[in-house]
């Protein structure tokens, strides 16, 4: 039987530099799934791979599709929504014109009015700045906001490129716990690349090892955490 | 530069020195013409290619040099070959002058104010008050230099080879430049504007000093054209000068002095060509080739070469390894 | 003083195309960092293809309207046809698109319809209805000018496709990401500018009568209105536009003459940027290092 999301043998390039060379993983819906790694071992650009924004070989099947070789546009069609790094918040747009966007493919209005109060619902502060300029939120804000553009897309699955980059561990927590109730609630998937190992592996239930383009260890994220060398390398202990 | 390079070029100035005995005297007009567009985009590729500030006004600084040799022949007396250091003197200075306050100005804004410049040059070329000087609308006529020491060659033929040797001093001098501690804070200031004042460049001064340099240069070749063509007026310097120059070191390639070259080429003999292709349209099909060059060498003549050499190169080594 | 306030409505008048045009420079230099050099020839195009319905017996307004849709469609075409190839090619090589397809245009117009200077009519009556210092064709000129940007504020305000261009524009690689078609969003663009450059055209040939190179003076003034306004900012764009229309007429008219007009109003508008380079409204841009 198919995986919900099946990665087979993917290189990707930028220009004459080659960053993926083969990454194999799948992942099953309903889950979250981590990829760890450390900088520049290839992670931000698996998740670009998946979108379409970077030259690609290899295989990139979605529910059955292929998705190797489409555009950016037409992937997200299918719903599979990119929490890019950085956030990529539309900043000189309101928060509710950011939040808006996201549900641009949409056709069902009513229901985007019902999303756009549940994610609200998630996110108290997003309400309170609707009308702010998107630009002078905080990191966390901003995080938030981009979390609740994808949420907009009503995705079956959600990439996120390292979303603890830049905030405050507590933030972090409050992030990850609402990520795993909109997982367990909405049957939202998900596939989250971290630095934050440790804080990763709380929240996932599999986890892959990239070092420089390649996936070196995958399991259980309690597999994961237990590995002695993940631990000495990643974990710090 | 690498013994290949020094052939190439001796081989290139041998046939420079050999064409006008193989040409009607128009073409060698044409050929001397080609050498003083060279100097005028080597001199633009300076400022935009090398050093990123934009220019939209070098037909000016060509107008000034023009018109510092024609004044200076026909009011003064003055011999050809003086007039030359003037017109670089002269356009050295304007260049500077020009290129201090224009320091606080970028891109597209610098772009307006160059264009200002261009567009204002012939009007006050025209304005009555500076009539006996300019010779108003109707400009000025200069006589043709005949060849010195009675050589055995006509006036158009001395005007080339006059005109190519100051080619190449001009040529090598810009390479000098380039490839020296100027060049390299030139290119540093445009790639990256911030690092390089960090690191000690005085930013303000090398950006001054390369519009002036860049002047000079537009201004000399100014000069010769002026001579070469024996006439100047008003109406001959209009802001098509200067965008054609801007075409011709894009099409040539910018940051290269070979560009400077393949450039002249172009802006001299595509119209020609264009006009003989349509009498009634002869812009539309320069326009054409426009989009043609630029669509199949982004960078340039020059870059599109410098792809070639590198392919027959790495071809030849992939061949010589098997 | 009479003849001040008229110099001044003249000036309004000239100076609402003038806004027109260059609202459509900044839409398109919004999402693309690029100047359009070409916008004053596109417009110069379109009156003429207005100039053809209205001479073939076509009446005015529906001309006029058609002429906006064909401008659009024209703008559409030259975006996915001459401007996509070098998308990603340096900015200097756009700049020569841009001069190649001014020149093109103004070229193939001048082969069509020849360079005798036409005459384009107005849709407005000959006696003056706006009061006796301004002519009706000024004062309606300067209706128009509104009526088009107030249609374009709402426009990109309230509708869902508005907010796409504007998200598109500002982040491309984000507007992908919601699914966003951007280089259609791209093509939308240049239509709008077209259209609005259509408009801006079938104002001004009246006053300074049909012929191919009637843009270019126009077009300069544009230019220097965007960039005095602030080159990323549209309602500074329109003000610039009146400044600059105003300024024109009143120098023109009191201070130096028609023959350096062109000079003086342009090196005032430099001394306007080395006190202010990003423009009166531009945003100074900080850039972390």
């Amino acid at each position: 039987m198919a995986a919900f999301l099946e990665v087979a043998k993917l290189h990707a390039a930028y220009g004459p530099t080659r960053v993926l060379h083969g990454i194999d993983f799948s992942m099953d819906e309903g889950t979250i799934t981590t990829l760890l790694g450390a900088n520049g071992a290839g992670k931000t650009t698996t998740l670009r791979a998946l979108c379409g924004m970077v030259k690609t070989q290899g295989q990139v099947s979605f529910a059955g599709e292929r998705l190797d070789g489409k555009a950016t546009e037409d992937i997200v069609r299918k719903g599979i929504a990119h929490v890019p790094d950085g956030r990529g918040t539309f900043v000189n747009l309101t928060t509710e014109e950011n939040l808006r966007l996201g549900a641009y493919t949409r056709k069902d209005r009513d229901a985007v009015e019902s999303d756009l109060e549940r994610v609200f619902g998630y996110f108290p502060r997003l309400k309170e700045r609707r009308e702010q300029q998107a630009g002078t939120l905080s990191g966390g804000e901003q995080q938030m906001l981009a979390v609740s553009r994808a949420l907009m897309l009503r995705p079956r699955l959600m990439l996120l490129d390292e979303p603890s980059f830049g905030l405050a561990p507590l933030i972090v927590r409050e992030l990850f716990e609402i990520l795993r109730t909109v997982n367990e609630k909405e049957k939202v998937s998900m596939l989250v690349v971290e630095q934050n190992a440790a804080m990763a592996l709380e929240l996932a239930d599999h986890a892959y090892l990239i070092e420089t383009g390649r996936v070196v260890l995958s399991g259980t994220a309690r597999e994961i955490k237990r590995n002695d060398a993940v631990r000495r390398s990643y974990l710090g202990y | 530069m690498s013994r290949r390079q020094l052939i190439l070029i001796a081989i290139v100035l041998l046939a420079a020195c050999v064409l006008p005995f193989v040409v009607s005297s128009y073409r060698t007009f044409q050929l001397t013409m080609v050498l003083v567009y060279s100097i005028a985009l080597l001199g633009l590729n300076m400022l935009t290619g090398y050093n990123g500030q934009i220019s939209l006004g070098h037909g000016a600084f060509y107008a000034i040099g023009a018109y510092s040799a024609a004044i200076l022949m026909d009011q003064f007396g003055w011999p050809y070959w003086a007039t030359i250091p003037v017109a670089a003197a002269v356009c050295l200075v304007a260049g500077f002058l020009f290129g201090l306050p224009a320091l606080r100005l970028e891109g597209l804004y610098l772009a307006l104010a160059t264009f200002a410049l261009a567009v204002s040059l012939p009007a006050l070329l025209k304005y009555h008050h500076l009539e006996s000087w300019t010779g108003g609308v109707q400009g000025i006529v200069i006589l043709k230099p005949e060849p010195p020491f009675d050589l055995p060659i006509d006036a158009d033929q001395w005007l080339y080879f006059f005109t190519l040797a100051i080619t190449v001093l001009m040529f090598w001098l810009g390479w000098n430049i380039l490839r020296g501690r100027m060049g390299r804070a030139m290119t540093a200031i445009r790639d990256q504007h911030i690092a390089a004042e960090a690191m000690g460049i005085h930013t303000a001064m090398v950006k001054s000093m390369t519009f002036g340099i860049s002047a000079m240069y537009t201004g000399v070749a100014g000069a010769l054209g002026a001579i070469t063509i024996q006439f100047v007026a008003p109406d001959s310097f209009n802001i098509f000068v200067s965008i054609v120059f801007l075409v011709g070191i894009v099409i040539g390639g910018l940051a290269s002095i070979s560009g400077a070259i393949y450039g002249a080429l172009f802006i001299q003999f595509v119209p020609n060509i264009a006009d003989a292709i349509s009498k009634a349209a002869p812009w539309a099909i320069f326009g054409i080739f426009l989009l043609g060059f630029v669509y199949l060498m982004p960078m340039g003549v020059a870059g599109a070469v410098r792809m070639a050499v590198a392919r027959l190169t790495r071809k030849a080594q992939n061949q010589s390894k098997s | 003083m009479e003849a001040f306030l008229h110099q001044v409505l003249a000036g309004l008048a000239t100076g609402g195309i003038y806004a027109s045009l260059a609202l459509a420079l900044v839409m398109i230099y919004q999402a693309t960092h690029l100047v359009n050099f070409a916008q004053g020839e596109m417009a110069m195009f379109a009156t003429y293809f207005a100039w053809s319905l209205i001479n073939a017996g076509m009446p005015y307004w529906p001309a006029f309207l058609l002429t906006v849709v064909f401008a659009f469609f024209l703008g559409v075409v030259i975006e996915r046809v001459i401007i996509r190839p070098v998308e990603n090619s340096p900015v200097l090589a756009v700049v020569v698109v841009f001069i190649a397809l001014l020149v093109i245009l103004n070229s193939v117009t001048g082969w069509i319809f020849s360079y005798t200077i036409k005459t384009f009519p107005s849709p407005f009556p000959a006696e003056p209805i706006f009061g006796s210092y301004i002519t009706s064709h000024q004062g309606g000129a300067i209706g128009v000018t509104l009526v088009v940007l107030l249609l374009l504020y709402l426009f990109f305000r309230f509708t869902p496709l508005g907010l796409a261009m504007r998200a598109a524009a500002q982040n491309p690689e984000s507007a992908r990401l919601v699914g966003i078609r951007v280089g259609w969003m791209l093509a939308l663009g240049w239509g709008l500018a077209a259209a609005i450059g259509g408009v801006a055209g079938m104002m001004v040939a009246p006053i300074v009568f049909l012929d191919p190179n009637m843009m270019g003076g126009v077009l300069l003034y544009a230019f220097a209105a965007a960039l005095v306004g602030g080159i990323d900012n549209p309602a500074g764009a329109v003000f610039g536009g009146f400044l600059v229309g105003v300024l024109e007429n009143v120098l023109g008219a009191f201070v130096i003459g028609n023959e350096l007009k062109l000079a003086v109003a342009l090196v005032l508008i430099i001394g306007v940027l080395v006190v202010k380079p990003s423009g009166f409204f531009g945003k100074v841009l900080v850039t972390r290092v």
